[in-house]
């Protein structure tokens, strides 16, 4: 087969992957067509790499060495596997973002091999137009130097691959647990993140004018310095913020394919990384309005820890908590008619869902209305709360948005908070020194009797104080999610049978 | 500081601006307290239990005022009260500002300070001293309890061995406090309830209690801040009398509570709906005391209009003296409290509660006062009700309004996307004009093979803005539920780098770029992988 008709057969493919691909996300966009969307994606995926696996395997040299790529397919999908089938839905928010830092270094690799390949490549062809040369004893011929194009297209895949491989890595680490998830202020940090900024461009001019592989050692400077840049953004991004930089991180390991498709002039990767890009930019940006927030602060992070000027010590407790039991609760909720479950991250933790889903059969078999409240940015993911849920096998259409449930909290008898904080937090609302003044709220104070389930006092992720707690109609249940939600269900299970 | 508490004078009042239990928190506040001897009396409070929480007792009303720094009053003072009063005092009681315009110079040249418990403002803060609601809630209970007496048969249906007996059928017009509580307690006693309202709002509030609300096909929203109602359009009232008039046929009992501000109460049941009542009907009319709902109805009297009791009596919370008189004092109470005590008591202008309340200040008129609040609703829906009424807070519907609205509503996440999404075009039309200088730059380039390469890398470009262009239109209306797997998809299918990887593996095997290019591989199908398996896994889980 010659060059232009193995070339012919990749475009082809690659314009049925891209279709594919396009399918899968507006496929994502429904739940009914969800499933079919995810399966177009995969078929999109096999597609091309067997394409380049079926040329490589007819001898195509020029595209992939099978003896070794092979082994690198099918112990990376090996590993892929293991891991989506191991976690916990719980783990989600971890394994999304560690996934996010394999694609930023799997760019960086391929930059470094790119760049490395077309030196060769033309060291190469020195070579051989050398031993001509002197063969034929005409002029030497000079080192053909490496387009400044590609050498540009190089930097900007690595530059983006390092950002997005170390803030994943960070991002992971945050959501474990593993670093606070309150928000690393170093002074004058937009400054740093400037002169890094700078400086990783600026190395770019003597990269290009360095011969041969000369330039490896600023590429490798800047690499470091775009580590420490994305480690510097994420860590300067409070835990409040943790669904909107998952989606950013995201988008940037699609720019990042798409500047690698630049590089490898490869139509396909540019269009899946710009979808990809695209999509991802998209979806942080409705979260951040959502939030009513801006997505520049949160791209360029110190959000989520607007200096406590004073704020944060007027936000001193007004007031006592009043607490109430497992027996209580029951109680108030066998008379109850209609029940809202507003769900935090700490059902998450606790792993609540099914003992939660639990109640709601109960009261449901009581003739108790119960639905879900669902915040755009509970939890540590978007949508976070629905997969949850959906794990529990909650209904989703008992499971409303914040804007079609805000309106029914004044009818509603008991609201359920468990484990959320700052989204039910009436200080959003009226107390303009507040951090988070301004986002949206879920209303649950307007319902004659709120309820929070919590283990603890402390303020939530974004480090505020909650009014909601000294509201007269809130009572506190100081508990673990799970272990409150079976005490619920058995003390109704009895009473119904008593 | 010297609180005094008369006995009420006006004839069949029985309540008293205090109660043992109010004195005590009056005296530990660091307030003293006087009461005139028989104060209590009439809402079984006797001198005893006052002297005993550290009331000072007086002899007579003369003794009681010249004594007292602060009168606390139920009903407004006559002039004989005001002529005891001392020069400078301060009062708090009912005062009816708008109607008493005598009263309120006769206590001007006193340089009285006046609050008045009927002005104090109806914000979610103020509700613990809202005297009006407090009453009110009384006056619905009352009113149902007085109708039950007077209505000839059961308010439950039964059905007993010797025949059958229907359920009474019980029309609230106007269901603010009064009118919820009338409602509710005619539910509990096994009557069918409707209601009627003109304001939108309170449907829930009426459905909520297990009333039937009752609407006219004209949609206009009585809602006239402040927790009142307006006065509605000549249209409405039309066809909200024509409801009445066939409600009128049917319903055994009417309690009517509707108000609007400073105005006489509108008339809403006329006479030939009276006269097309059922003999042995009854109509308890609330508003009685500002003119009345009701065609027939004599403040104060009950009458019988063919076979129709009109119950117009207007001191229907005396009938619970003491449990009136004690939420009453608390109201005080708890006013007393947020002006500061016994030891810090003072005006505050910038207290919304204070100011709202304060009619004269040292014989100054404060009234009215300029804040108006913004009414809280519950969600203003556009199907209009009928009748007039007062105030929405009801005490025993515990709902905690916010008077705040949101700062920004936030759109919902579907519809008119190229309105909102500013950055994204911003990023694109630099995309463009970056391409635009490559062009530039590869057309002024003498070397074919450079310009060769900006011309490729301007067809990427178009591909690139393409392809960016698609995945927002995409992914715009997405539901929130499916974020996250539409997230963890896209993360998959940026695993695409593979193919990248992919094709750097031809050539030696121990080459650098060809160990980098299959550790990509590696890593890239590892996202592959585990991205599209946990998005499946994900959406197993949804159902319907």
């Amino acid at each position: 087969m010659n060059d232009k008709v193995y070339e012919a057969f990749l475009s082809l493919t690659w314009v049925v992957a891209g279709v594919l691909f396009i399918s899968s996300l507006k496929g994502l966009s429904h739940p009914e067509t969800a499933r079919r969307g995810n399966g177009y994606g995969i078929v999109g995926m096999t597609a091309a790499v067997f394409a380049v696996l079926g040329l490589a395997f007819m001898g195509e040299s020029a595209v992939g060495n099978l003896p070794i790529l092979i082994p690198a397919l099918l112990i990376g999908g090996a590993i892929g596997s293991l891991l989506a089938a191991r976690v916990e839905m719980t783990g989600m928010p971890e394994l999304v973002a560690i996934l996010h830092s394999f694609v930023g270094l799997a760019a960086v690799l391929v930059g470094y091999a790119s760049y490395l390949g077309e030196a060769g490549h033309l060291r190469e062809k020195f070579e051989v137009a050398k031993l001509a040369a002197e063969q034929a004893h005409t002029q030497l011929p000079a080192l053909e130097p490496m387009s400044g194009l590609l050498l540009g297209e190089i930097w900007v895949d690595v530059l983006i691959g390092a950002i997005t491989f170390t803030g994943s890595v960070v991002a992971f680490l945050k959501l474990r647990g593993s670093l606070s998830g309150s928000p690393l202020l170093l002074p004058a940090r937009h400054l740093l993140n400037a002169c890094t900024a700078t400086a990783c461009v600026g190395l770019a001019v003597p990269f290009a004018m360095a011969d041969g592989t000369g330039g490896l050692l600023f590429l490798l400077i800047m690499t470091l310095l775009a580590g420490l840049l994305g480690i510097h953004l994420v860590a300067a991004i409070g835990g409040a913020d943790m669904p909107v930089v998952v989606s950013m991180l995201n988008s940037y390991s699609g720019w990042t394919a798409s500047a690698a498709g630049f590089m490898l002039n490869n139509d396909l990767l540019i269009i899946v990384g710009a979808l990809v890009g695209s999509s991802g930019a998209i979806l942080s940006y409705i979260m951040c309005r959502a939030m009513n927030r801006s997505i520049w602060n949160v791209i360029f992070g110190g959000f989520g820890a607007t200096p406590p000027a004073g704020s944060a010590q007027a936000q001193q407790p007004q007031g006592d908590v009043v607490a109430t039991s497992v027996e209580e609760l029951s109680v108030e909720l066998e008379n109850s008619k209609h029940v809202i479950i507003v769900p935090g991250y700490g059902m998450a933790v606790a792993r609540a869902q099914h003992a939660v889903r639990q109640l709601v059969d109960v009261l449901k078999e009581r003739g108790v209305t119960t639905k879900f409240a669902i915040h755009p940015v509970a939890g540590r993911l978007p949508g976070h709360m629905n997969v949850l849920l959906a794990e529990a096998n909650v209904p989703y259409d008992i499971v409303e948005e914040m804007d079609e449930i805000n309106p029914d909290f004044p009818k509603t008898d008991v609201v359920l908070v468990i484990g959320a904080n700052d989204i039910v937090n009436p200080g959003a609302q009226t107390d303009a020194s507040s951090p988070i003044y301004g986002m949206p709220v879920l209303e649950c104070w307007k319902a004659k009797r709120v309820v929070v389930v919590k283990r603890s006092r402390n303020s939530g992720y974004a480090g505020v104080d909650n009014p909601l707690f000294y509201l007269e109609n809130t009572r506190m249940l100081f508990a673990d999610a799970k272990v409150g939600m079976e005490g619920l269900v058995t003390r109704l299970k009895v009473g119904k049978a008593a | 500081m010297r609180i005094g508490i008369p006995k009420e004078i006006h004839a069949g009042e029985r309540r008293v601006a205090a109660s043992p239990d109010s004195v005590k928190k009056l005296v530990a506040m660091g307030f003293e307290v006087s009461i005139e001897t028989g104060a209590g009396d009439a809402a079984c409070y006797t001198d005893a239990g006052f002297a005993a929480q550290g009331a000072k007792i007086e002899a007579d009303a003369a003794a009681l005022w010249s004594c007292a720094d602060l009168v606390l009053k139920v009903r407004p003072p006559v002039d004989s009260e005001v002529d005891l009063m001392r020069e400078g005092g301060s009062l708090i009681s009912f005062v009816w500002p708008a109607r008493q315009k005598p009263l309120l110079d006769k206590l001007a040249a006193k340089k009285a300070t006046v609050l008045a418990m009927d002005c104090i403002p109806r914000i979610s803060r103020a509700q613990k001293m809202d005297a009006l609601s407090s009453m009110a809630n009384i006056s619905g209970y009352r009113a149902v309890i007085e109708a039950a007496r007077l209505y000839g048969s059961f308010m439950t249906g039964q059905i007993t061995a010797a025949g059958k007996v229907n359920p009474a059928k019980v029309l609230v017009i106007g269901a603010g406090v009064a009118g919820l509580a009338a409602l509710g307690t005619a539910k509990s006693l096994g009557a069918i309830v409707r209601a009627f309202d003109t304001r939108a709002a309170v449907k829930d509030q009426i459905v909520s209690m297990g009333g039937e609300f009752l609407e006219v096909k004209i949609q206009e929203d009585g809602e006239g801040g402040g927790g009142y109602a307006k006065e509605m359009s000549p249209a409405f009232i039309e066809a909200e009398m024509a409801l009445f008039a066939a409600q009128a046929k049917e319903v055994d009992i009417v309690i009517t509570t509707a108000l609007i501000p400073n105005r006489p109460a509108p008339k809403l049941w006329l006479d030939y709906m009276v006269d097309s009542m059922k003999p042995g009907s009854v109509v308890v009319d609330l508003a009685a005391e500002n003119g009345g709902n009701c065609a027939y109805t004599v403040p104060g009297e009950v009458v019988v209009k063919n076979g129709v009791t009109i119950f117009g009596r207007t001191d229907l919370t005396s009938d619970l003296a003491t449990t009136a008189s004690q939420l009453y004092a608390q109201n005080m109470v708890h006013l007393l409290t947020d002006m500061g005590g016994g030891t810090k008591y003072h005006i505050n202008l910038e207290d919304e509660a204070v100011r709202g309340a304060l009619v004269l200040h040292n014989g100054e008129l404060m009234w009215p006062a300029p804040v108006v609040q913004p009414t809280p609703v519950a969600a203003p829906k556009p199907t209009a009700a009928v009748a007039a009424a007062e105030p929405i807070r009801a005490p025993e519907m515990k709902f905690k309004e916010e008077t705040l609205s949101h700062p920004k509503k936030v759109a919902s996440s579907s519809g008119a996307a190229s309105a909102k999404t500013a950055p994204l075009t911003w990023v694109m039309v630099g995309i463009l004009l970056i391409g635009l200088l490559a062009l530039k730059f590869g057309a002024g380039n003498p070397d074919p093979n450079a310009a060769h390469g900006m011309a490729i890398f301007a067809e990427r470009l178009t591909v690139f803005v393409l392809a960016c262009f698609v995945g927002w239109q995409v992914v715009w209306n997405v539901t929130p539920a499916l974020h996250t797997p539409l997230m963890s998809v896209t993360n998959a299918i940026s695993g695409i780098i593979l193919v990248g990887g992919m094709l750097h593996t031809a050539g030696n095997t121990q080459s650098a770029p060809v160990i980098l290019g299959i550790v990509a591989v590696l890593l890239a199908t590892i996202n592959v992988a585990g991205g599209f398996l946990v998005t499946r896994r994900m959406l197993k889980m949804f159902r319907k």
